[in-house]
């Protein structure tokens, strides 16, 4: 009866939050890609169309190449990094032992810290100081006969970007985990035991039961640890500040906007960020709501 | 399930990896606590990694001093961010679960995506909208992004409890003549409170956590801790320390309510990866 007016309602209800997200992020993308073809430079606004200029001189920029570069190495890393380690301990801790909660709980608290503090604490662990002012992990390792291990962390040439990793694996590997065990509590108990009534081993079990049934979890952490990867900022900001060795876009956005004031290439950086992201994300968005709708 | 003849022979091995694990996972944290409860003529380099003499707070009250406006800014930020974001989360996953309106499966995959944007992608635009409402600079303005921004991801977690909500209870409300609202206040409201638990601690985290909206969206007066302790620890003045202690306090908050709550906060990652 009241049918009609109760529609009414509900559009009323979520009118402005659609609205706000109407604005602030679709309306803000169309505006970004607008400024990201302005020649804006300086602090007044200037939408002077230059055509896809700013993109062209990216791909031209070699520090925009140290990024791309930055990004690739770090992403395999971490991404790598979290889905081995996650898997592992998702697998031991799904056997059953004593401690399981404490070990689960543990590995999963760098989740509730932030990018920030995490960074300022792995900087002086990765202290790359030599000599008498050695410490953090060097000087551990130092101490413990291991010298094989010291070396110059973040600031390696060239490689220095890939123990940015080391802090990332370090926050984002129990969320990984995480993951994992609610795929491994899914698998039935008595597709196992149908397995080893066949004659399975525990190893076979898990090569050939477990792990292929584990697939869209390792799909769905490939895609939400690659977008982090691909956003990452902070952490590397924590870490060693604005580098242009550990540069990477989403710093470089930020650098070459709001202390350069080059508002037309930090648009255009903002945007190609957006398009890696988009490709990754809509295809899951498709797959994961048609997969709903299905059940 | 006893006689299962296991492939790790020796179950006790396997908690070898499980401890060097535990070890890599606490390393930060022993770091952060160890200097933290040092006395400042304990403090050096050469002996970072061992024990403190006794319990002193010397470099937590200077880390205090240091970041206490900043940690109050804090707190001034999450707590309304927080409330709000979930009630408008609740408002928006109730109508989203219940009442499919017209257009609906194009509103609700939309909505989603703005949860994975890199917000590089709007920043220019979000801060000269601030500025042109008069909201850059302050709080309020990063409270409004905080909103805004977690509106996908606490709608999202909303609309997955409510779809749990059996049919019936919502029909029988219906026909003793409740309206919508009349169902939403009296039926689901009240039921609602684990999943205000996962939004608010949600929000809460990300809002305490959050670095990128805080250093472009506020003024130095107005920073929040995140940005005044990465300043800190870029700055030559104040010593490491000090900067550890920073980081604990800093940590603290979130931490006490990662103990505490752990369970709803796992939760909300979870529904952070679509899974309901």
């Amino acid at each position: 009866m009241h049918l009609k007016k109760d529609t009414a309602i509900s559009i009323a209800l979520v009118l402005p939050s659609i609205i706000a997200v109407g604005v602030f992020v679709y309306g803000f993308i169309v505006w970004s890609i607008r400024v990201s073809v302005s020649n804006w430079k300086g602090l007044l606004p200037n939408y002077e169309f230059i055509g896809l200029q700013n993109y062209i001189q990216l791909m031209q920029d070699p520090r925009f190449h140290i990024d791309v570069r930055n990004t690739v190495i770090f992403t395999v890393l971490f991404v790598g990094g979290c889905l081995i380690i996650g898997l592992g301990t998702a697998i031991l801790l799904d056997q059953g032992l004593r401690g399981e909660n404490f070990f689960r709980s543990l590995y999963l608290f760098p989740m509730a810290i932030s990018f920030i503090v995490a960074g300022v604490v792995w900087r002086w662990l990765m202290n790359p100081a030599a000599g008498s002012r050695m410490s953090g992990l060097n000087l551990l390792f130092d101490n413990l006969g291991l010298d094989f291990l010291i070396n110059r962390w973040y600031t390696t040439p060239y490689w220095g970007i890939a123990f940015i990793a080391i802090p990332a694996i370090w926050q984002m590997s129990g969320y990984t985990m995480a993951l994992y065990l609610g795929g491994l509590r899914a698998v039935p108990d008595t597709l196992r035991e149908a397995a080893r009534v066949d004659g399975a081993t525990e190893l076979e079990i898990y090569r050939f039961i477990i792990l292929p049934l584990l697939r869209p979890i390792t799909l769905s952490a490939l895609i939400i640890l690659g977008h982090i990867s691909l956003k990452v900022f902070d952490l590397i900001i924590a870490v060693a500040g604005k580098q242009v060795a550990l540069d990477v876009p989403a710093i470089y956005m930020w650098t070459t906007t709001f202390d350069g004031y080059f508002f037309g290439r930090g648009a255009a950086i903002g945007i190609l960020l957006l398009i890696s992201v988009a490709v990754l994300i809509i295809p899951y968005l498709y797959f994961t709501l048609r997969a709903e709708a299905e059940v | 399930m006893k006689q299962q003849t296991n492939f790790f022979t020796a179950r006790s091995w396997l908690y070898v990896p499980l401890v060097l694990l535990a070890i890599f996972y606490l390393v930060p944290m022993y770091i952060m606590l160890v200097t933290g409860f040092k006395s400042f003529a304990e403090v050096d380099l050469q002996t970072m990694w061992s024990l403190p003499s006794g319990l002193h707070f010397e470099n937590f009250t200077a880390a205090w001093e240091q970041l206490q406006p900043n940690i109050i800014n804090t707190l001034l930020m999450v707590v309304p961010a927080a409330i709000i974001s979930s009630f408008l989360g609740s408002i928006n996953g109730f109508v989203l679960a219940r009442w499919k309106f017209p257009g609906a499966d194009i509103i609700f995959p939309l909505l989603l995506f703005g949860m994975f944007i890199p917000y590089q992608s709007i920043l220019i635009p979000l801060v000269e909208f601030m500025r042109t409402i008069y909201l850059y600079g302050g709080l309020p303005g990063l409270v409004l992004a905080h909103v805004i921004y977690g509106i996908p991801i606490t709608t999202l977690t909303f609309r997955n409890y409510y779809a749990t909500v059996p049919k019936e209870l919502l029909e029988a409300s219906r026909i003793d003549g409740a309206g919508i609202l009349g169902v939403y206040w009296y039926i689901l409201l009240p039921i609602s409170i684990p999943a205000f638990v996962v939004v608010m601690i949600w929000q809460f985290t990300s809002a305490w956590n959050d670095f990128l909206f805080a250093v472009v969206l506020t003024n130095p007066e107005n920073w929040p801790v995140t940005v005044a302790l990465n300043n800190m620890a870029g700055s030559q003045i104040i010593a490491w320390n000090v900067q550890m202690a920073g980081s604990f306090l800093a940590a603290v908050p979130t931490l006490i309510v990662y103990i505490f709550l752990g369970r709803y906060f796992l939760r909300g990652l979870m529904s952070g990866a679509l899974k309901g």
